[in-house]
């Protein structure tokens, strides 16, 4: 201790946490923020991907207020957060406390619920594409062969209801992600409260929404938040679903900015909708997190 | 025996402490109660394994059709194997050059998680020992990023990857995958040196070693549960993703899994057993990491959830 105080590092100016910080901060500058700043530049912009990039004012944003497919997918994308949100979340958390059991038949099970996040959601995307394929897919034999004739629709190619086979197969891809959050915080409630609560002669309807739910406030935040950012810029599977298609009924703001950019190469307007979309995403994380408290959010992954 | 039962005598130590003459309580509720306790476990199981054809049946059918001979696949009932089990549809996908996509993911996923790791090891390691305001700032810096979503960078990630020069070559998908991990990355390695006792780097420090040898000496065999956590979710994440690869590679021989897999789906779209035998292999490295290591890997998944 006493040698310490000769050579403390407060008194010199050390130049090694520069050294350490620069490499993650060179990256994290150049292919983070650098984008942060092109994409609202470029929002003011317009660019064919091949030819100069030209400076076209308010154009972009002009266009963007009177598109009405811009804000169809607009709408669109509201839609498939909050059912996303209504639909996973219950789920997930049924699925989480009962995965929290311990079990070892309960293990089993588990382990194949969870087998849907190792899959990339191209691929999830590609096989349920095949699945509801009207062309002798397993959904389609299923709803003529089984018997199960609520199946026998055109999942995939009736407008109506493109969407919410949309809905459904994003929980798919997504509750098993959500319930090992929620298997993680019900792990967490201390065991003895529900040993006190039995003592006491409380059911288990009021055990459930006397500890359960509030001993899990914090975890539902947490997915809520990864939830509905989720949900608002799921892209990958929908593309390989359906593409945006039949026509635009699936064409949610995440797969317009994409395809007004990539296939239709306006990058510029492309550039406005996907600022949108990135402005859309950072306002309901910081509201999440400041209306719940980042260090609860936090203080939750610590204890796991 | 009832779960309430089970967890009570588990927790046998606690249980004993229950003054005798409150006992009586429970059981008389238990007894009210085992019309609607039996009710509660079937409905429960019932929901278990409904939930268990909803995930199960799509990855059940995935590997059915995938051996199914083409020719009778659209006359045949896709749900159960028919005779002509094949492997044909497998050869087929190897033969399209699956081995050199395969071999693409794996020189972009572990390169993404090492440079990914390191340097993240170092931000985190000088967030955490020097601890001044303004690595503080660099923190809370990276920690933004968590909000910003990939999907609504992909054009000026595409603008910036053309002008760099680094458009359709692995080395572009590597870097952007690298820094949209580094905020999880950052986040879960600085909560785990927080717990690192101050007194021995200090210690170390005051023998003279650099604050490198301190990280590689001391730090990095103290933080590995928390580098193999944080690595495999680097490692599922970047193996799985797709959008880097659909916006900055063209050529099929800079593809990786996911997007070969798209492509594949695009050049037999009539072939139905052969894009599944694609989509199961493009499958099978992380089905294996989950048998072999999946208290590891369900640990790292779950640090995905961050913050």
């Amino acid at each position: 201790m006493a040698v310490a105080v000769g050579r403390s590092p407060r008194r010199v100016r050390v130049w090694w946490p520069a050294w350490f910080l620069l490499p993650p901060v060179a990256l994290f500058a150049g292919f983070v923020v650098l984008p942060i700043v092109l994409a609202v530049l470029l929002s003011f912009c317009s660019w064919d991907g091949s030819s100069a990039i030209q400076f076209s004012g308010l154009a972009n944003w002009r266009q963007f207020i009177h598109d009405p497919s811009a804000l169809a997918a607009l709408e669109r994308t509201g839609v498939l957060v909050i059912a996303s949100w209504l639909v996973q979340v219950p789920i997930a958390m049924a699925l989480g406390i009962f995965a929290a059991g311990r079990q070892r038949h309960r293990a089993v099970l588990t382990a194949i619920y969870f087998l849907p996040m190792l899959i990339s959601a191209a691929s999830l995307g590609i096989l349920w594409n095949l699945l509801l394929s009207p062309v002798n897919g397993g959904v389609t034999y299923a709803s003529t062969h089984f018997g199960l004739f609520f199946l026998d629709h055109q999942w995939l190619s009736d407008p109506d209801l493109v969407m919410g086979t949309v809905i459904v197969l994003v929980a798919w891809e997504f509750i098993p992600f959500h319930s090992l959050l929620f298997e993680a915080g019900a792990r967490q409630i201390p065991r003895s409260i529900y040993e006190a609560a039995a003592i006491d002669g409380i059911g288990p309807y009021r055990r459930f929404f006397r500890i359960t739910l509030p001993m899990l406030r914090h975890t539902i935040v947490t997915s809520s938040t990864l939830n509905l950012v989720g949900s608002l810029t799921v892209f990958d599977l929908i593309y390989t679903l359906t593409g945006g298609g039949p026509g635009q009924s699936t064409r949610v703001l995440a797969l317009a900015q994409y395809l007004e950019g990539f296939e239709s190469l306006n990058f510029g307007y492309a550039s406005a909708l996907a600022l949108v979309l990135g402005v859309l995403a950072v306002i309901v994380s910081m509201l999440l997190i400041g209306v719940t408290g980042f260090g609860k959010m936090r203080s939750q992954s610590e204890g796991a | 025996m009832s779960q309430l039962q089970q967890e009570r005598s588990r927790s046998a130590g606690q249980a004993t402490r229950v003054p005798a003459a409150l006992a009586t309580g429970p059981r008389r509720a238990e007894a009210r109660g085992a019309a609607g306790r039996v009710f509660r476990k079937g409905t429960t199981w019932l929901l278990a394994l409904v939930w268990l054809v909803v995930v199960g049946a799509p990855i059940y059918y995935m590997i059915v059709a995938s051996i199914e001979p083409t020719s009778v696949y659209l006359s045949a009932n896709p749900w159960f194997p028919s005779k002509g089990v094949t492997a044909a549809n497998y050869e087929a996908v190897f033969s399209s050059g699956i081995v050199s996509y395969f071999f693409n993911s794996v020189i972009v996923a572990g390169s993404t998680t090492i440079l990914s790791v390191t340097v993240s090891l170092l931000a985190a390691y000088a967030i955490v020992v020097h601890g001044s305001r303004w690595t503080g700032m660099v923190f809370r810096c990276f920690m933004v990023g968590f909000a910003v979503p990939i999907q609504a960078l992909m054009i000026p990630l595409y603008l910036a990857i053309l002008r760099i020069g680094l458009y359709d070559s692995l080395l572009g998908l590597i870097l952007p995958m690298a820094a949209f991990s580094l905020p999880i990355t950052i986040l879960v390695l600085v909560n785990f040196l927080r717990d690192v006792p101050r007194s021995l780097i200090d210690a170390m420090r005051v023998d003279g070693a650099g604050p490198l040898r301190v990280l590689i000496r001391l730090v990095l065999p103290l933080s590995w549960p928390a580098i193999a956590t944080v690595a495999v979710f680097d490692l599922v994440s970047s193996w799985n993703n797709f959008v880097f690869p659909l916006i900055l590679t063209q050529s099929p021989s800079q593809a990786t899994l996911p997007l070969s897999v798209f492509n594949f789906e695009g050049n037999h779209l009539q072939n139905v057993p052969e894009i599944m035998a694609a989509v199961a292999l493009s499958a099978v490295p992380l089905f294996v990491l989950y048998l072999v290591a999946r208290r590891r890997l369900m640990a790292g998944l779950a640090a995905g959830l961050g913050a």
